[in-house]
């Protein structure tokens, strides 16, 4: 039963498609853009920051990457702009700006 | 060896569902349903099975869990009734989208209202669209007979669908009879080990269930389910053959009882249909050709085969124990006449509804409806279409 789902599109027909459309793999859903559902966006102040990392863990969408004990940059392509980073900052190094 | 025993109705499934001895159990007690959650609770306590009980908060929950139980790899059914089904219904269906093999113990109880505890067929009809396989028992016997088969149904790579066994409620979930039972041994080895191909909890072959489905994809999904619920048909046919070389009795489809040169045949699902061969026996006595023909599998809708086995006759009773509120039949009634239309028989065909909310159905209404086609057959009468059996008026 396990197929290359990559390889499915709308053209497919029916006989080759996944039985209850059972998606195999994990982590496609990096592959949808998202974060075109926002409105507004967080915005990273990096000088302000003193890398206490209380924003990563409470983004729904794990939008705020760590490496090495620090945070980057936000994964915009992911981000819906929910703002919880904001409040969850101490030091006001994420603010929000109207629009994408 | 068999092993003769009397029980009740609910104590053959809960005794069928001990053998077999299935991972999860997700249940939420409701009458008249409520004894097979009981039976297998103790069961567990006693350390006779090693099932994982969830008692749950409502059917709602009772249903996700089971599929949840499923989707993770674990073999799973639960028990309801009536409003109990009802509050299932929008998991019915994603049960059998997500092509589950599940299995759910429906002991059939009207739904209001007005407010009823008893018999009719209105909770299994009112989910006889959502894609599951239903095989209905007349008696403990088939009500055992049909859950220890559920399993090889549901689980055959050709299905992957969930199956729901009825039996009516009270009539014979509470009654006590004679039954034949298989011996554990030789019910594991029928049923067989669960192991599913694809599941959640495959921590190597990571999938994903129920995904959202775009418009252009709904209508190849649902034409797959499909094609899937009619492949389930010989696949029941086949583990029914199976089911005779262990145990000795057989089943079909349907059960035809003295139709072969029948002129008067009832069509009938359940319960009822006993009372009907009661009256079938009495008749022949007297020298009428009436015979019953008893509905099994009403999901996969067996229409042409039907429609092959009743249409020699002059006159056929569809017999429907639920209001479907369309106006012109009950259920059975709307499917076999559908099926009579494209087989281009033209027998007579009268739609009864009887035992609505437990109401009594009597050898003494079988003969009355046998006599009413007769008559109507012999002195060329319009019949009344779509009656009430036993009502006051």
């Amino acid at each position: 039963m396990r197929t290359d789902v990559f390889k499915i599109n709308e053209t497919t027909p029916h006989q080759d498609l996944t039985e209850g459309l059972m998606f195999f793999g994990a982590g496609s859903t990096k592959n949808f853009n998202t974060g075109e559902w926002r409105t507004n966006t967080p915005v990273f102040i990096a000088d302000k920051c003193k890398q206490c990392l209380l924003c990563a863990p409470v983004c729904p969408d794990s939008c705020i990457p760590v490496a090495d004990s620090k945070r980057g940059e936000f994964d915009l392509e992911h981000c819906k702009g929910c703002g919880i980073c904001v409040e969850a900052c101490p030091f006001d190094a994420i603010v929000m700006k109207e629009g994408k | 060896m068999a092993r003769r025993d009397r029980m009740s109705g609910n104590e053959a499934v809960s005794y069928a569902i001990k053998q077999i001895n299935p991972d999860v159990m997700p249940a939420f007690p409701i009458t008249p349903s409520t004894e097979i959650p009981q039976m297998v609770s103790n069961y567990i306590a006693n350390g006779q099975m090693d099932t994982e009980f969830i008692p749950v908060e409502s059917e709602h929950s009772s249903m996700s869990a089971t599929i949840g139980a499923e989707a993770a790899g674990a073999r799973s059914l639960t028990a309801t009734s009536s409003a109990g089904l009802a509050l299932m219904w929008e998991e019915l269906l994603l049960a059998a989208s997500n092509r589950m093999p599940c299995a759910l113990a429906l002991v059939n109880r009207t739904l209001s209202g007005p407010i009823n505890i008893n018999c009719d067929h209105s909770d299994g009809m009112g989910a006889r669209d959502t894609g599951w396989i239903q095989i209905y028992a007349e008696n403990n016997q088939e009500a055992y007979d049909n859950f220890i088969q559920a399993y090889p149904i549901a689980e055959d790579p050709r299905v992957h669908l969930p199956i729901m066994i009825c039996q009516d409620g009270f009539i014979t979930s509470h009654a006590v009879e004679n039954i034949e039972l298989l011996e554990d041994k030789e019910v594991k080895e029928f049923v067989g080990e669960y192991h599913p191909e694809e599941f959640l909890l495959n921590p190597d072959k990571p999938i994903a269930v129920g995904p959202y489905a775009i418009s252009n994809y709904v209508m190849e999904a649902r034409k797959n389910q499909l094609q899937a619920l009619e492949r389930s048909k010989e696949v029941i046919l086949e583990v029914a053959e199976k089911y005779k070389k262990l145990s000795g009795r057989g089943f079909g489809l349907f059960e035809e009882y003295k139709t072969q040169d029948a002129d008067y045949i009832m069509v009938i699902i359940g319960s009822a249909a006993g009372t009907a061969k009661e009256a079938v026996d009495a008749l022949r006595e007297a020298g009428k050709k009436v015979g019953v023909l008893k509905l099994r599998v009403f999901r996969p809708f067996p229409a042409e085969e039907i429609a092959n086995a009743i249409k020699h006759a002059k006159a056929v009773a569809i017999m429907d124990r639920t209001e479907s509120y369309n106006t012109h039949g009950g259920p059975l009634g709307a499917e076999i006449e559908a099926g009579l239309y494209r087989a281009k028989a033209n027998c007579m065909a009268v739609n009864y509804i009887y035992g609505l909310g437990g109401r009594d159905f009597t050898v003494n209404h079988v003969s009355d409806i046998f006599a009413e086609l007769e008559d109507a057959v012999q002195n060329n009468k319009e019949l009344e279409q779509y009656k009430y059996i036993g009502l006051r008026e």
